[in-house]
């Protein structure tokens, strides 16, 4: 893999596209086809899956780069699972498919984001070189400084503000859209942020909080106005601790697209037959909407917050492109790859992050463990 | 990262119900001429001001953009009647400019080689795993599916690390090499592609379950009883049927992709690395050189942009994917 790998990396970039497709499609197909013929009966159908068992896992080691004997050794393991499957309750066949199906995704995920996960965990009690046991050093690290503790502190402000506003101005808007000429004109702009990239996102905002010193021309949108209205230039992203506010517009004003499209579509699915017989009951627009809309769609609404909370803690690439974690605005996310070569302190950020991520976490499986029970 | 993302929790039935009347209702509305719909004038004003709101800032940058940098620096963007200028020289700057390690042209070539592989193979192999969720038994399905599912809300911050160390040391268990390491070198798209693959397979999983156990069951036995294996039905019935809900989360990955910046500063070294991440550089290094940031991140945003007003219905259809199943 590494050879072709190598190989791909001296073409061309958009030749690569192609091949590295093709590669990967016949891959894909030969798993299917093989999965297809799996379950048949017959003398012949046993040899060629008692083939892939052996010779698949020892394509894949070598492909990977291991030695012959940890191949050899990947291949005595298909064996077994030949019989395994052979003998299968099933019949056979059976495990052969299911593995067909569920290995590679299985496999990624656990060398890419189990493993991985789990190792941060050791990491976080270990040096930055990863060869020595240093216990809570690393948290001793994080939570002893000033500047640590303000990138937590900062993080939870961001998971408290940000998915409450834009929540709000999100349902506002889809309120406002519902019975406005032009809907879907109108969605689409505020909509389009969604599009645009975090970094494109901040070049957009770092031009509209710009500030030049007191007397020259403004370019900044914000600072614009001020001084027109006779006011004093403010250098947004440099004041502490208000730059974070001006650091989280941003989230907002992309996350507020994505709250306006969801709620939206669940106050049109409020049924008109409510919001009539609320109307013949003398209610006002206001009246209706506390107390027919929101609670019809309550549950929308917590799918929207969790959904920016979780967008909130990961935040990285705004504080990145902004002001990189300077002027007391770092955020966790950002802590970990600032510190990426300290291994142990960023495993401890990564460790500190996933706490508080998990919650949402938590609630979330229990959610689904309800919907899997009910159906 | 960027920041779209479907729904991409668990909704009960009754939210899910709802949410599946109301993008009807959407659709109807749009099929229909607005006209006979209920308006209200104080409501399009109030929806017309904060759309303005929200618009300005990107308008403002697109101005900009087109305008000479001595005016940019010396005038806002909003007096442009009072100081006139036109210029496309930013955009010839930012495309020919050597401001950072890859020039622009590449890494714009660069985010398409990311990100069209980046998108299709957790496709093809999510959906490989989302049918065997859905319709192969198997003891502790539940388990693993639920197990699969809380993936996607750990932060690949946890992963970035360890993986990095994975792809460029390989993996030693006791002394025995099992997997030596990429070692494609920095010139290889070989690390991103795969770490964007592994991130998005969690959600990419979640969601395509959803809609694939939607299938009917009559349609897979009829297909079984007709002698098709797994394969065949896979390839034949359940791929086709599919096909909405793979392409509307291709358009997300896509986007998800073209718009990544930490996978991108973790995994693309030197010359392969995507646009986003050249922009990063050009506002870190030159904070000032307004004539050039702006015009880069039109050149950024324009692709994001155009899937975005071409796809538009698939994209809002997909933002509620996890919840409307079809």
């Amino acid at each position: 893999m590494s050879g072709f790998l190598k190989w791909l990396a001296g073409l061309p970039p958009l030749a690569q596209i192609p091949l590295v497709l093709a590669a990967f499609l016949i891959v894909a197909g030969l798993v299917i086809f093989f999965v297809e013929i799996a379950p048949r009966s017959g003398r012949r159908y046993t040899v060629i899956r008692l083939l892939v068992c052996v010779l698949a896992p020892l394509a894949i080691f070598l492909a990977l780069g291991s030695i012959w004997w940890a191949a050899a050794a990947a291949a005595v393991l298909g064996a077994l699972f030949f019989l395994l499957d052979y003998r299968s309750k099933q019949g056979a066949g059976y495990l052969f498919q299911l593995i067909g199906f569920l290995s590679p995704a299985l496999f990624l995920l656990a060398v890419g984001l189990v493993y991985p996960t789990i190792a941060t965990f050791f990491k976080a009690f270990m040096n930055a070189r990863g060869n020595r046991f240093v216990g809570f050093e690393n948290f001793i690290y994080v939570f002893g400084q000033e500047s640590n503790r303000v990138a937590i502190i900062n993080t939870i402000i961001w998971v408290l503000v940000v998915p409450a506003l834009s929540t709000i101005a999100g349902l506002a808007y889809a309120v406002f859209v519902d019975k406005a000429r032009g809907e879907k004109f109108l969605k689409a702009l505020v909509f389009m942020p969604m599009a645009i990239s975090f970094v494109g996102a901040s070049i957009i905002w770092k031009f509209v909080y710009d500030a030049n010193a007191a007397g020259s021309p403004q370019i900044g949108l914000l600072n614009g106005i001020i001084t027109f209205f006779g006011g004093q230039p403010v250098d947004f992203i440099n004041i502490a601790p208000w730059n974070n506010l001006f650091l989280m517009v941003i989230l907002i004003w992309v996350q507020t697209g994505f709250a306006m499209v969801v709620l939206s579509a669940a106050i049109k699915g409020v049924p008109a037959e409510q919001m009539e017989a609320a109307q013949l009951d003398g209610t006002n627009a206001w009246q209706r909407f506390t107390n027919v809309t929101v609670p019809g769609i309550r549950s929308s609404l917590i799918v929207v917050l969790t959904t920016i909370s979780i967008a909130s803690l990961k935040v990285f690439d705004i504080v990145q492109t902004m002001t990189g974690g300077a002027n007391g605005t770092n955020v966790l996310a950002n802590a970990v790859y600032a510190q990426k070569l300290e291994e142990g302190r960023a495993s401890a950020f990564a460790v500190i992050l996933f706490i508080l991520v998990l919650p949402i976490i938590i609630y979330n499986v229990r959610q689904m463990r309800l919907q899997k029970e009910i159906r | 990262m960027s920041a779209v993302a479907p729904i991409d929790l668990p909704i009960d039935r009754k939210t899910e119900a709802q949410l599946k009347r109301g993008e009807r209702a959407l659709e109807r509305s749009m099929a229909r001429s607005t006209k006979n719909k209920l308006t209200s004038k104080g409501a399009t004003i109030a929806a017309i001001i904060i759309a303005v709101l929200w618009t300005t800032p990107t308008f403002g940058l697109l101005i900009t953009s087109f305008r000479p940098p001595e005016l940019i620096n010396t005038s806002g963007w909003w007096s442009i009647f009072v100081n006139p200028g036109f210029t496309l020289g930013n955009y010839e700057a930012v495309l020919t400019g050597e401001a950072t390690t890859v020039t622009l042209p590449q890494a714009f070539i660069n985010s398409i080689v990311i990100t069209i592989p980046a998108a299709i193979f957790p496709l093809v192999i999510a959906s490989l795993a989302a049918y065997a969720f859905a319709w192969i038994p198997f003891k502790g399905r539940n388990i693993l599916f639920i197990g699969v599912f809380a993936l996607q809300v750990v932060p690949i911050q946890m992963a970035l690390v360890p993986l990095l160390s994975l792809f460029s040391r390989g993996l030693n268990l006791g002394g025995l090499e099992v997997f030596d390491g990429l070692g494609a070198g920095g010139n290889s798209y070989g690390q991103i592609w795969i770490a964007h693959t592994i991130f998005a397979l969690p959600l990419a999983i979640f969601l395509l379950h959803n809609f694939i156990s939607e299938i009917p069951h009559e349609l897979i036995e009829a297909a079984r009883v007709d002698g098709a294996g797994h394969g065949q039905t896979f390839f034949r019935i359940v791929l086709p049927l599919a096909m909405p809900a793979i392409a509307s989360f291709a358009i997300f990955q896509f986007l998800w992709v073209w718009n990544d910046l930490l996978v991108a500063l973790v995994f693309a070294d030197g010359a392969v690395g995507p646009i986003t991440k050249v922009l990063r550089e050009i506002t870190g290094n030159r904070g000032q050189d307004w004539y050039l940031l702006t015009a880069g991140a039109f050149v950024a945003m324009i692709v994001p942009l155009i899937v975005f007003f071409a796809l538009q219905r698939f994209f809002v259809r997909g933002l509620l994917a996890g919840s409307t199943k079809g």
